[in-house]
């Protein structure tokens, strides 16, 4: 069995905390990690604990001075006069007790998996606090304050002039991570998201390419809503291996939001878990295929916390740690019994889903993603 | 919104002397469709990239005279009679003028000197601006009736849900006495406020009924 594969992961992540009503909630990750244990997926030598990005680091993608006042206003309980203008404080991102740290430590977690397989310690490696896709350079947007997606591509950039190719299947659109390297050709940002006709933060369409010498270098597929798990794999199985063979990354960052799934509060792509089995398993092949492996995955979006977030990433882990868990596996009762008394939600019995009843229009949809897909690749690195 | 605070400022113009071939360059050069043509500061005339294409024979057939035809003076086939807006216009009057008149751009005139020029992509970036499609948003539509004091009673709902409004259209609505507000709104989480708006009555479109899942 290959054990070329870290995460990184401490509790202290959960430190990242709004306020108990907020959708965002980091519990997640104690769940995910009580979940691979119960599974005996993990073993102390595959974890990395995160390290503090510096500000050096922040500063590859963030404004000194975002930063400087995310620092001044996690000292304080009265929301600064500015923060409004930081995209702080409002209901989406309010501001919290040491925030500066917290979000650090995700970007820092974010960078130690990049280290790991740059430096060839690991061929892959996972840091489910990650993937805070909706951040700017100057501004906190979408639950996420610094951007540890942006910042691992310019570091990658940086200190490897690696050429990144940047999958990102979170539901929402990777805004954030797109519009930081729109005009790079060496970085190909990819986005599959249910379309921003409603759905925030209403960017990401087809024409959405890129720009100057990035031209083509940013691809985005706008699903349309109720796209369940055969459209959208159908379009992401096919659009993926083409960007690899033509775009010829150096290593592969996946941004692995799993809030695509029907439970999602948020969302209405209608997915199963078999996508989050699906998804990292191609990542995986093309990594090996065309990057000597070299690849590294972060977390993001995932509001339903019980019941779809430690499924998915476990799913994650099993594929990257070539650990395979059986379809019809069940969840280990330990885990049930841990957490159900917590949840108001009743867990589920199975690591998969049940088919969910068909939604009307389907073939209508499928063909819709089909036509989208075509139009998404029009100018960009296919092979 | 006023033209000036859209119209391009950094102008490209040239003089009737400027020749037909050096008009296309300029053209060409700074991927524009429109060239004012100026004299001692004053506008004298307009030429569209049709308007030069128009003036050369067809890239089918070659002919001596071609280069005859280049070096010719734009100012034999510019437009003299130009339409002409003012910088404290409203957006709105521009894009009626451009739409009326079938023209693709307005040169901006404050007394008889030209301080701007506004074109239809200038309109259309405006537009993006206005629904505010630029900004993480998400997208939240209402059908109301058509009476007085609908759009407050939602507003009233967006101001208790404690979310910002980006962007509001109003459409007329696909029934007979309906209207449709459209909002964008900066939060990436609207289920308190659909459930306020529900909660008071409202008739919400989302991607159930709005989109191609229906």
């Amino acid at each position: 069995m290959s054990r070329q594969s870290r995460l990184i992961y401490s509790p202290e992540y959960t430190n990242y905390y709004f306020h108990d009503d907020h959708p965002f909630n980091q519990r997640r990750l104690l769940l995910t990690h009580d979940l691979l244990q119960a599974y005996q997926l993990l073993r102390d030598e595959d974890i990395l604990t995160p390290r503090l990005a510096t500000d050096e680091e922040l500063e590859l993608v963030h404004d000194p001075r975002y930063i400087q006042f995310v620092r001044e206003q996690g000292e304080t309980d009265e929301v600064l006069a500015l923060a409004v203008g930081y995209g702080l404080g409002t209901e989406d991102v309010p501001c919290f007790r040491h925030m500066h740290e917290a979000s650090s430590l995700i970007v820092g977690g974010t960078l130690q998996a990049v280290d790991a397989v740059m430096n060839g310690q690991a061929e892959h490696a996972f840091n489910p606090a990650g993937g805070l896709h909706h951040a700017f350079r100057g501004r906190a947007s979408g639950f996420c304050i610094y951007n540890d997606c942006s910042v691992a591509i310019a570091y990658l950039r940086k200190h490897w002039n690696a050429r990144v190719l940047y999958i990102d299947t979170d539901a929402h659109h990777g805004d954030g991570v797109q519009w930081a390297f729109y005009d790079d050709p060496n970085v190909l940002t990819v986005s599959l998201h249910e379309t921003g006709k409603y759905l925030f933060p209403g960017t990401g369409n087809t024409t959405e390419r890129g720009d100057g010498q990035g031209y083509g270098f940013s691809v985005n597929i706008p699903l349309d809503a109720y796209t369940e798990d055969d459209s959208f794999l159908e379009v992401y199985q096919k659009l993926i291996p083409k960007l690899v063979r033509g775009f010829q990354p150096d290593v592969i960052l996946t941004q692995n939001g799993c809030d695509a799934h029907a439970y999602d509060p948020l969302t209405h792509l209608s997915c199963s878990m078999k996508v989050y089995q699906q998804i990292p398993r191609l990542a995986h092949e093309m990594a090996h295929t065309y990057c000597s492996g070299r690849w590294i995955a972060v977390g993001g979006g995932g509001y339903d916390i019980w019941r779809v977030v430690p499924r998915a990433w476990t799913l994650l882990w099993s594929e990257m740690s070539d650990q395979p868990l059986a379809d019809d596996i069940e969840i280990p009762a330990s885990w049930q019994e841990q957490w159900q008394p917590r949840s108001e939600l009743i867990l589920p019995s199975r690591l998969f889903d049940d088919p969910f009843p068909a939604i009307p229009r389907r073939a209508e949809i499928t063909e819709k993603n089909r036509v989208t897909l075509e139009r998404a690749i029009l100018h960009a690195p296919i092979g | 919104m006023r033209i000036e605070d859209i119209m391009r400022k950094n102008l490209v113009t040239a003089s009737p002397a400027t020749t037909i071939g050096e008009a296309l360059l300029l053209l060409r050069l700074n991927r524009i469709r429109h060239l004012p043509i100026l004299e001692n500061e004053q506008l004298v005339g307009l030429v569209s990239d049709r308007d030069l294409r128009d003036a050369l024979p067809s890239s089918l057939i070659t002919r001596d005279d071609d280069d005859a035809i280049l070096h010719k003076p734009v100012s034999e086939i510019m437009h003299t009679q130009v339409i002409t807006a003012h910088p404290l216009e409203f957006i709105e009057d521009a894009a009626v003028q451009i739409y009326e008149n079938k023209i693709g751009s307005l040169p901006v005139v404050e007394g008889t000197r030209l301080v701007g020029m506004i074109t239809e992509s200038d309109l259309f970036n405006s537009l993006i601006e206005l629904f505010g499609v630029n900004k993480p948003s998400s997208h939240i539509e209402v059908e109301v009736d058509d009476r007085a004091g609908m759009l407050a009673e939602v507003s009233q709902v967006f101001r208790d849900a404690k979310v910002n409004v980006c962007s509001v259209v109003v459409y007329p609505g696909k029934k007979i006495g309906t209207k449709s507000l459209v909002f964008r709104v900066q939060t990436m989480d609207p289920r308190n406020l659909l459930h306020l708006l529900h909660e008071r009555g409202f008739t919400v479109i989302g991607p159930t009924n709005g989109g191609v899942g229906s």
